[in-house]
């Protein structure tokens, strides 16, 4: 792979990963939206496997086949099963509306590139360059675990969080050690089959799907 | 060697406590591990105390003075929760609250949760101490809502997408603190560990390390309660049972706090202390605060000890931010006496809400006059976390206070002074309301339990021996500080 097609490849993946953040805030139909996650996933899996591919390491390159079959696959799955109780499976009233969100979004991946300046003048490669887009989807992240009132977009932004927070770590570091990726990428997934158990019992004993309707506990 | 031996034993005690029906005799078996958690933590202690780290694993696992110090907070404390966990387990058990395979899984999920937060204290890397805390979250959520009611749920539904999203924040600091590390250009190879990290610490990137620290702070803050991530931890421990409330607010808060002291040595050594004291004095204060508002008007006794908890986490970030031998010394004192004077309150109101049926300050009157020995351990408990003396939460306040004034931060002394004042006043109201009163007539004093009863006030009486007597504590407490301190 010569250098022009490496960043090339590499700039175009970490688009569509930053690209599938603002459609989640976009689109309404939580379907669409965990379709959506699962090509996110499947997005930063390429950049690992690129990463891989350019620096001969296959350790990265065993790490990004995995990554796709845990957030192109199995991660989606998981949350498309709790969409299953869910009859009405719309966001229906977010805080704030789509066309704000957006504007939202893209003020955020502004502050991105401000905060990150540290680390793209320490890091200074093509791949170093693409670091703010992993912190601007995390902040989308954040922002629409905040504005969004469904157990299920919840999920989705935390995660939107993790992709992101993988972005930087495989931009800035071509992956931390093995043992450290391989306990984070369990722990992201107990941490959803976490939150599946959660859900179902929440809506199958008490009916609950929109956090408004979490209100027991307050000073 | 002896590390791993100390993870094995509450991780195959998690295994039969799986395999077995749940007896009581399972319960047993689970305060013997913790027991033995203790007694390896003061072994611990005694080698590593004048000598260099013992390390396995090739470095994964490492032991120094710090290291031991909180096995043996995370001991004493578990020891005493897991034992009153007996008691409760068999109580919903005998009332059909739950099943024994309900009360199996509690007794496995337990002893992950120890197992987890052993790993986190003797971690050598910083990625592994990492993995340890996010698996806290995960185990621990289920204890949080083990009672299944709908306010249960909510809890454990705040508390781990709370956490997951700190714990996440803090996976990216660790990320930015490797990048640094990367680019420190000493030559040498570098890892997560510890103290590889440390001995670059001069020459990582002052503008990438001032991120990565604030990031940490944040992410780990939120596990440790600092305001303003503190949200999830009035809700988790008013809602988990007794015992689980204990250990968490115990010792797992102060286990990630841990790792924020490890962190937090490695960017002083890169940035100069200024910029981590002006973090944690910002967390610590408004921690102070708001446990100052919010304990003001608190209706309900769990979540007053909850808020209570904000306000140590607080006071013990404060004291790390003056960041003195001294200070780091008495945060570390206080750690433990903090961990064992509210391990004690939690567990004396899980006995309240059992007896009074009520979480309600209200309607709980003249405890003293009819339950002498629960009100008195509930009374003595307030008085040691309130700091008076003769417990050792007078002693570690007035050093950290003494500590902050002689670095300059006199002016954070006075402001947590009268902050503490504020709650100070709180906590006696609600306390009195809760304690004193007579008897009404007809009703007879009634006695608590022995099994109840001697576990708590040991650890009272424990809080108040580590504040009069200095020895054999004082030169652990020593060497753990010069750990973190250069």
């Amino acid at each position: 792979m010569n250098g022009a097609t490496y960043s090339s490849f590499l700039e175009i993946a970490a688009g569509l990963v930053i690209l599938c953040a603002f459609v989640t805030l976009w689109r309404r139909s939580l379907r669409a939206i965990v379709r959506t996650l699962a090509v996110q996933g499947m997005a930063l899996g390429v950049v690992a496997l690129v990463l891989g591919v350019r620096r001969h390491d296959v350790v990265l390159i065993v790490v990004g086949c995995l990554v796709v079959v845990a957030k192109g696959f199995a991660i989606p799955t998981l949350v498309r099963r709790v969409l299953a109780n869910e009859p009405r499976s719309r966001e229906t009233s977010p805080l704030v509306n789509v066309p704000s969100s957006l504007v939202g979004a893209g003020a955020l991946t502004f502050l991105a590139y401000g905060a990150t300046r540290p680390v793209v003048a320490l890091v200074s490669t093509s791949a170093g360059r693409l670091i703010p887009l992993g912190l601007a989807t995390m902040l989308i992240g954040f922002f629409s675990m905040v504005v969004r009132r469904k157990a299920v977009s919840q999920i989705v932004g935390l995660l939107l969080v993790d992709n992101g927070i993988a972005l930087v770590a495989f931009l800035a570091t071509a992956g931390v050690p093995l043992l450290v990726e391989l306990g984070a990428s369990l722990d992201v997934l107990l941490v959803i089959v976490v939150l599946r158990v959660l859900a179902v019992q929440l809506w199958s004993k008490f009916a609950v799907l929109d956090l408004d309707q979490l209100q027991e506990l307050h000073d | 060697m002896l590390a791993l031996v100390l993870l094995l034993v509450p991780a195959v005690t998690g295994c039969v406590a799986a395999a077995t029906p749940w007896r009581r005799w399972v319960g047993w078996l689970c305060t013997a591990s913790l027991g033995f958690v203790l007694v390896t933590g003061v072994v611990l202690a005694t080698l590593v105390v004048h000598r260099p780290a013992l390390s396995a694993l090739s470095g994964v696992l490492r032991v120094d003075a710090l290291s031991a110090f909180m096995v043996i907070v995370i001991g004493a404390i578990g020891l005493l929760a897991v034992c009153q966990s007996v008691r409760y387990l068999e109580r919903e058990v005998t009332s059909g609250r739950s099943s024994a395979r309900r009360a199996t899984l509690y007794a496995v999920l337990v002893q992950g949760f120890i197992t987890a937060m052993l790993l986190a204290v003797v971690a050598g890397n910083v990625g592994v101490m990492w993995v340890a805390v996010e698996a806290t979250t995960i185990i621990t959520t289920f204890l949080v809502g083990f009672r299944r009611t709908r306010g249960a749920l909510e809890a454990s539904w705040k508390y781990v997408i709370i956490c997951s999203v700190g714990i996440a924040l803090a996976f990216l600091g660790t990320v930015l603190v490797y990048l640094a590390a990367l680019h420190a250009g000493d030559g040498t190879r570098v890892s997560l560990e510890w103290t590889s990290l440390m001995r670059v610490s001069h020459h990582l990137d002052p503008g990438v390390m001032r991120l990565a620290l604030a990031l940490l702070v944040l992410g780990y803050g939120t596990k440790v309660g600092l305001a303003p991530m503190h949200s999830w931890l009035p809700d988790a421990h008013s809602q988990a049972p007794a015992p689980v409330s204990a250990l968490m607010s115990g010792v797992l808060l102060t286990v990630a706090f841990y790792v924020l002291l490890r962190f937090k040595a490695i960017a002083d050594g890169a940035l100069g202390v200024g910029f981590s004291r002006m973090l944690f004095v910002t967390a610590g204060l408004l921690s102070l605060a708001v446990a100052a508002s919010l304990l003001l008007s608190q209706r309900d006794y769990k979540r007053m000890l909850a808020y209570h908890s904000v306000e140590h986490m607080g006071l013990i970030a404060l004291g790390a931010a003056a960041g003195t031998p001294l200070a780091i010394a008495a945060v570390l004192l206080h750690v433990l006496g903090h961990g064992l004077a509210k391990a004690v309150l939690f567990l004396a109101s899980g006995e309240i809400l059992h007896v009074e049926g009520t979480t309600e300050i209200d309607q709980v009157k003249s405890l003293l006059a009819r339950r002498p020995a629960l009100g008195g351990i509930f009374a003595f408990g307030l008085v040691a976390l309130l700091g008076l003396p003769p417990f050792s939460l007078f002693i570690s306040e007035f050093n950290m206070l003494r500590a902050e004034v002689h670095v300059g931060l006199g002016w954070v002394a006075a402001l947590s002074l009268v902050l503490m004042a504020v709650i100070f006043g709180s906590v006696m109201s609600h306390g009195r309301h809760m304690l004193f009163g007579a008897r009404p007539d007809g009703e007879p004093a009634h006695k608590s339990p022995t099994i109840v009863t001697v576990p708590l006030i040991g650890a009272l009486v424990g809080c108040g021996a580590i504040g009069v007597l200095a020895w054999p504590l004082d030169t652990l407490l020593r060497a753990a500080a010069m750990v973190v301190v250069k």
